[in-house]
């Protein structure tokens, strides 16, 4: 059995690591914070991998089948018998991988920001947040309770707002941290009416227990669940679209897509822990978990999922190949990616051969974090030597930045799906499985990857070749190189992982079902996508290695095209608009029109009312003695005529 | 356990505190009561779990009864179940970080003190008290100071909202009086809230008394439509009185409708039910979009106070324990995290001399400590978990949602809709005072005082309690909820 | 003719009638207290001829009687005063002009 200290060990240290941070960092660990940081941060990831080794390789399988297990369970709310939110571990193969995906960035990104922000006021701070990220992103993927996993998506929601917030005072990062967090936030909402659905019927919040009852054809909660339905959908099926919802937010899928390009305003290493490797994909994770329910119950919802997927991916890559920022570029091919993995738990089917999607959804998610996070950091690296973001600000800097330079290429090359990078052998399992399965969304996909060849080498040759570079601020800063062996090591560790992660066989380990899954490769299959790639980058070749006009020449020949892509299709554009004008100005200021004139109007009102009746009736108190003894006579004789005639 | 101290203390206190001869006395010894009344309260709790694990299943502990009017029935009954001893523990959270924020309060120290003490005697011999005359008249003892806090204290137009939260207050007193009347002559002559539980009034009765006293009672936990009292008696009060007034009386019209209302009169809440969910999901909605355009950081709050009591009431109108449960939570949560958000306010404004959103700008520069509670205290209004806000808003939407019919399935949607809605004005209003550069003007600001930083510490670990580990808070209030709702279960 | 109850109730009344008519009508304050003397009076008149016309044998009416005079002259002690009072700070005994304790 795996050590349930140990599992703990590995959420809680990041966790500590956020408390001292945040409670002495700032008055006393202004220079050891990063230090100390990384080092629980390496402890947690020794222990992650220690779990995740002894997981795979010793305890986890019996009778070949890799089992659910829960070292570690606390009651931690409970609301009525069946329904309570525990605090637990579930480990399973992707809670496994995952484990090492989220603590092995989170090292590499600790590592990298001992150089990315030396010197900034606060370090510790930031620090901080990370271990709260960590803690909550590692806290997500462990859970074993569906409103356990709520808890620390919020969290995960928060840690992400707060570092992307980190530069404070820059009104566009404020912008941009309150967009992501409102969005996600609006998702998270779909996700827990999810959850309230699926509570109610089956009865409980556990994860093992609520698979269990949701997929078995005779349980009485699963026919329950079927036979309501509301708008001609069942129940169970809207509970597994709203929750997907909660998901498609998190993970950035269109059209909750908006806050991801914003959220870039953050610090690179944060963009590439959160925004890139992790957090991101907790979406697909979170349908993953659920995958059972999904494949079994509700194959509906996840036709949803796979066309969502589909469509972001497409997207996104459209949009990526006209946008200037790199790290916006960045940013939209890894919405694209985590179409492909969304699309590819979508054509999946649960069990055996068919689960193939699965499987390659989790591959891709493992080896995406893996070159996303090296494209991130490299980036940094160049964003670090340049001080701009833009495109039109670099070129030729492969002489200045040699190490970055390499590292980039091999990620471009393996998201490029180029053999024999990692993204190669995912991404061909994703197109097999799509191809099996869906005819539609296999061809939009072989689309998406040609173009994700594209704009990543337009990317790539556009920072590292085309013109020289002159640096604009020479004499401000000066050149301090590629910042240092902790920027570089992270970049040539993860570009290790970008080549040779491919050749794990990860089916064996994770699959639908819990048995071994053996992929076969298919030569004349993988023709297709690897040409459609290599004319991708041949092309980016062509037009953006040296300096010229012919991409500008492009550009205006397909003019609409291209400003529509530039701009993202509006979308941002259309919330904007109904948040503005809609939300603030058809809801927010009637509301607040309606209660200072109406409701309060009539308290006031009242208030009046009672002020000039008073006024009226006053005048009866003249001061007058001889008026009030009139008052009374009348009264008397009054009384006195009830009396003798009435009272009878 | 003798409950008769839980007044006797503040009484005491506030004797005390008005024979000083300094304001430094005044302040030390008010500190000291109120610190006193806290340990007492803790002490309560622990005594109160202990007798309840060795098994003491009676309905209210440590209860004492001594006739105070014979001719009418007249009892000065005490006595506490899980739900009132969550109360008194907030009332005495709360009591303690409002006399440290008014450390500095020069004007009329004794007097303002030895209000504030009055009125906190006031809520905890309500939370204790048995019988519906005492519990009346410690009602009272409650309202009243906060005219005169309001009054003479107060900032802006200060008269205008004293008047208006006095006398929308005592309407609603006037409610619950005449309701209370009906009830001693339809249920046998008494006052006490546990005779009155065994008899059974007569239908007709239950369906009179309700709306008067859920209405009355309504009218101090901002019950839609008669909340205009909130916003302004909020923001003309001065620091202390914002926190009692969101801290504790809101939470004394929450407790009165459950306690009062809904378990003397269960036919009439089931009557009344749907149009008590109406009002509050109304109160959820509307209140959270009337915040957001708000530009008064005491606006803000107390819209969104009218926001998240909206809960309380959703949570006692949906009838199920779970929900309950919540809306006791939720009552302690927002008791807290209000009480905390208006001290953070107070700080903020003793230095900037503003509480305008847009005047202010990059304060977490210059006041970090403040500015982390203002974040903290703000993702705990939008329910960030970890605190406490998540925990009351998920258990009242659990609860909600065991009804299964539409009418209820769309006033729980409505109520989490405004967990979307609430993000957006939390973090419009961090992100205008906190972030974003800061103003030439504010470069010197100072950081929070030792009086201050403890207080809102007070208060902080409060909200981290229960946001942490939710569990003993669960314990502590679902047996009276499911008290409460059996006798729901059994009415027709 | 010898005097019976009804001649004397109907002084009584027409005392009474007087009185009042002469409180309502008269701005002085002295006239004023002169006027609640006969009311005073008329009901002594009552007291006393329901005494002697009615319960003969008891003493009550008598009695009140007294009581009344008694009372009667404390009044008018306090009302001189008072009216003393009015006439330092209005320099008027006039009721219309004392009209200062309104709304």
């Amino acid at each position: 059995m795996p050590n349930a200290t140990y599992m703990m060990l590995i959420v809680l240290l990041p966790l500590l690591s956020f408390l001292i941070m945040g409670l002495f960092g700032r008055t006393y660990l202004k220079n050891t914070a990063g230090i100390i940081s990384t080092c629980l941060s390496f402890l947690s990831t020794c222990l992650a991998f220690y779990t995740a080794y002894g997981y795979f390789f010793e305890y986890g399988k019996i009778n070949g089948v890799y089992q659910k297990l829960i070292p570690f369970n606390y009651l931690w709310l409970a609301f009525s018998e069946g329904l309570s939110i525990n605090m637990g571990i579930l480990l399973d193969p992707i809670t496994a991988m995952m484990l090492v995906v989220v603590t092995l960035i989170s090292l590499m990104v600790h590592i990298y920001s001992l150089g990315y922000l030396k010197g900034e006021e606060r370090f510790p701070t930031y620090y901080a947040f990370l271990g709260l990220f960590t803690f909550s992103m590692l806290g997500l993927v462990v859970a074993s309770n569906i409103f356990q996993i709520y808890i620390f998506w919020e969290l995960v929601g928060v840690s992400s707002f707060l570092l992307i917030g980190y530069y404070y005072e820059k009104p566009s990062a404020v912008a941009a941290c309150k967009k992501a967090f409102i969005v996600t936030r609006f998702a998270d909402l779909g996700f827990l009416i999810g959850i309230l659905v699926l509570s109610f019927y089956a009865g409980t919040l556990d994860f093992n227990t609520l698979i269990q009852r949701l997929t078995s054809p005779e349980s009485n909660e699963l026919k329950s669940a079927l036979a309501a339905s509301f708008l001609g959908i069942s129940a169970l099926t809207w509970g597994m679209i709203l929750v997907f919802v909660g998901g498609a937010g998190k993970s950035a899928m269109f059209p909750l897509h908006i806050w991801l390009p914003d959220a870039m305003e953050g610090p690179t290493p944060v963009s590439a822990l959160i925004h890139a490797a992790t957090m991101v994909v907790a979406g697909v994770f979170l349908v993953a978990r659920l995958f059972p329910i999904f494949a079994i119950s509700a194959p509906d919802a996840l036709e949803i999922v796979a066309y969502v997927g589909a469509i972001s991916a497409l997207f996104a890559a459209i949009i990526a190949c006209t946008q200037t920022d790199i790290k916006r570029v960045l940013a939209f091919s890894t919405m694209s990616q985590i179409g492909f993995m969304m699309f590819a738990l979508g054509v999946s089917k649960y069990g055996g051969e068919e689960g193939l999607g699965y499987t390659a959804s989790m591959f891709h998610l493992f080896t995406h974090a893996l070159f996303k996070a090296l494209l991130f950091l490299g980036a940094g690296a160049v964003i670090h030597y340049v001080h701009s973001n833009n495109m039109k600000d670099m070129g030729g800097l492969r002489k200045q930045l040699p190490i970055t330079h390499f590292t980039f290429l091999i990620a471009c090359l393996a998201i490029s799906g180029v053999p024999p990078f990692a993204g190669f052998f995912s991404k061909e399992e994703i197109l097999l499985a799509a191809f099996q399965h869906n005819q539609t969304i296999y061809w939009m996909a072989l689309i998406t990857s040609g173009l994700t060849a594209f704009y990543m080498f337009r990317l790539y040759f556009s920072i590292f070749w085309n013109k020289s570079y002159h640096p604009h601020h020479e004499d401000e800063h000066g050149h301090h190189g590629e910042g240092g062996f902790v920027m570089m090591m992270p970049l040539v560790l993860l570009s290790v992982g970008a080549c040779l992660a491919g050749f794990i066989p990860f089916g064996k380990f994770v699959s639908s079902d819990g048995t071994a899954l053996v992929s076969e490769f298919h030569l004349q299959f993988s023709i297709a996508p690897v040409a459609l790639g290599l004319t991708g980058i041949f092309t980016a070749l062509f037009l953006y290695k040296t300096e010229n006009d012919k991409p500008d020449k492009m550009a205006s020949t397909l003019r609409a095209l291209y400003q529509i892509a530039y701009h993202k299709f509006y979308i941002d554009e259309i919330y904007l608009f109904i948040t503005q004008k809609i939300l603030f100005n058809c809801i927010g200021k009637p509301a607040a029109w309606f209660d200072k004139n109406v409701v309060d109007g009539l308290v006031n009102a009242t208030g009046n009312t009672t002020q000039v009746l008073s006024e009226k009736i006053k005048k009866i108190q003249s001061g007058k003695v001889q008026e009030y003894a009139v008052y009374f006579l009348v009264g008397v004789f009054g009384l006195a005529m009830v009396f003798i005639y009435m009272w009878k | 356990m003798n409950l008769l101290l839980l007044i006797l203390i503040p009484l005491l206190t506030a004797v005390a505190v008005f024979m000083m001869q300094n304001n430094n006395q005044v302040r030390w010894i008010a500190f000291f009561g109120s610190a006193i009344q806290l340990i007492l309260s803790l002490g309560l709790y622990v005594v109160y779990t202990n007798a309840r694990n060795h098994g003491d299943t009676a309905q209210m502990l440590f209860e004492q009864n001594m006739p105070l009017f014979k001719s009418w029935n007249i009892n000065l009954h005490l006595g506490v179940d899980g739900i009132s001893v969550a109360m008194i523990m907030l009332t005495a959270f709360v009591v303690v970080a409002g006399v440290l924020m008014s450390w500095k309060m020069e004007k009329m120290t004794k007097e303002f003190y030895f209000l504030l003490i009055l009125l906190s005697m006031g809520a905890y011999g309500f939370f204790i008290s048995l019988d519906l005359f005492v519990l009346f008249f410690f009602l009272e003892i409650a309202v009243i100071p906060k005219y005169l806090l309001i009054g003479v204290w107060g900032s802006g137009k200060k008269e205008y909202s004293a008047n208006k939260l006095a006398l929308m207050l005592m309407t609603g007193s006037a409610l619950v009086l005449v309701g209370m009347f009906i009830l001693y002559f339809g249920g046998g002559k008494s006052f006490d809230i546990l005779q009155l539980a065994q008899t059974t009034i007569p239908t007709w009765t239950q369906h009179i008394c309700f709306p008067l006293l859920f209405v009355g009672f309504g009218v101090f936990t901002a019950l839609f439509p008669f909340h205009t009292w909130v916003p302004d008696g909020h923001s003309s009060a001065p620091t202390a009185g914002s926190m009692f007034l969101a801290g504790i009386s809101m939470k004394l019209g929450g407790y009165g409708c459950l306690r009062v209302a809904t378990y003397l009169l269960p036919e009439g809440a089931k009557e009344y039910a749907n149009i008590i969910l109406l009002l509050s999901a109304i109160a959820i909605l509307y209140g959270a979009f009337a915040t957001m355009m708000q530009k008064d950081l005491k606006y803000i709050n107390a819209y969104s106070s009218i926001s998240h009591c909206g809960f309380v009431l959703l949570g006692i109108g949906m009838l199920t324990k779970v929900a309950i449960t919540g809306a006791i939570m939720q009552m302690v949560s927002h008791g807290l995290m209000t009480a905390l958000f208006f001290a953070v306010i107070g700080i903020i404004y003793e230095r900037t001399h503003t509480r305008q959103v847009n005047e202010m700008g990059g304060l977490l520069k210059v006041m970090p400590f403040t500015i982390t509670l203002l974040f903290i205290v703000g993702l705990c209004s939008l329910g960030l978990p970890g605190l406490s806000g998540f925990v009351a808003e998920m258990t009242v939407f659990v609860g909600s949602w065991e009804n299964p019919d539409t009418f209820h399935r769309i006033v729980t949607v409505a109520g989490c809709m405004s967990i979307v809605v609430t993000a957006v004005y939390i973090l419009r209003a961090i992100g205008k005072t906190a972030m974003g550069p800061l103003k030439e003007e504010y470069n010197n600001l100072s950081d929070a005082a030792w009086h201050e930083k403890l207080a809102t510490i007070i208060l902080l670990v409060g909200i981290i309690a229960i946001g942490v580990a939710p569990f003993w808070l669960n314990d502590l209030v679902s047996p009276g909820a499911e008290l409460i709702m059996q006798k729901i279960q059994m009415a027709k | 003719m010898e005097p019976g109850l009804y001649h004397l109730l109907f002084i009584s009344a027409a005392l009474f009638f007087i009185g009042v008519y002469g409180f309502l009508t008269r701005r002085n304050l002295i006239a004023m207290l002169m006027s609640i003397e006969l009311i005073l009076n008329s009901v002594n008149l009552n007291f006393i001829a329901f005494n002697k016309y009615v319960w003969a044998d008891k003493l009550d009416g008598l009695f009140f009687t007294i009581f009344v005079i008694a009372i009667a002259a404390a009044e008018a002690a306090v009302a001189i005063a008072i009216i003393i009072n009015l006439t330092k700070n209005f320099q008027s005994i006039d009721v219309e002009e004392t009209e200062e304790m309104k709304y």
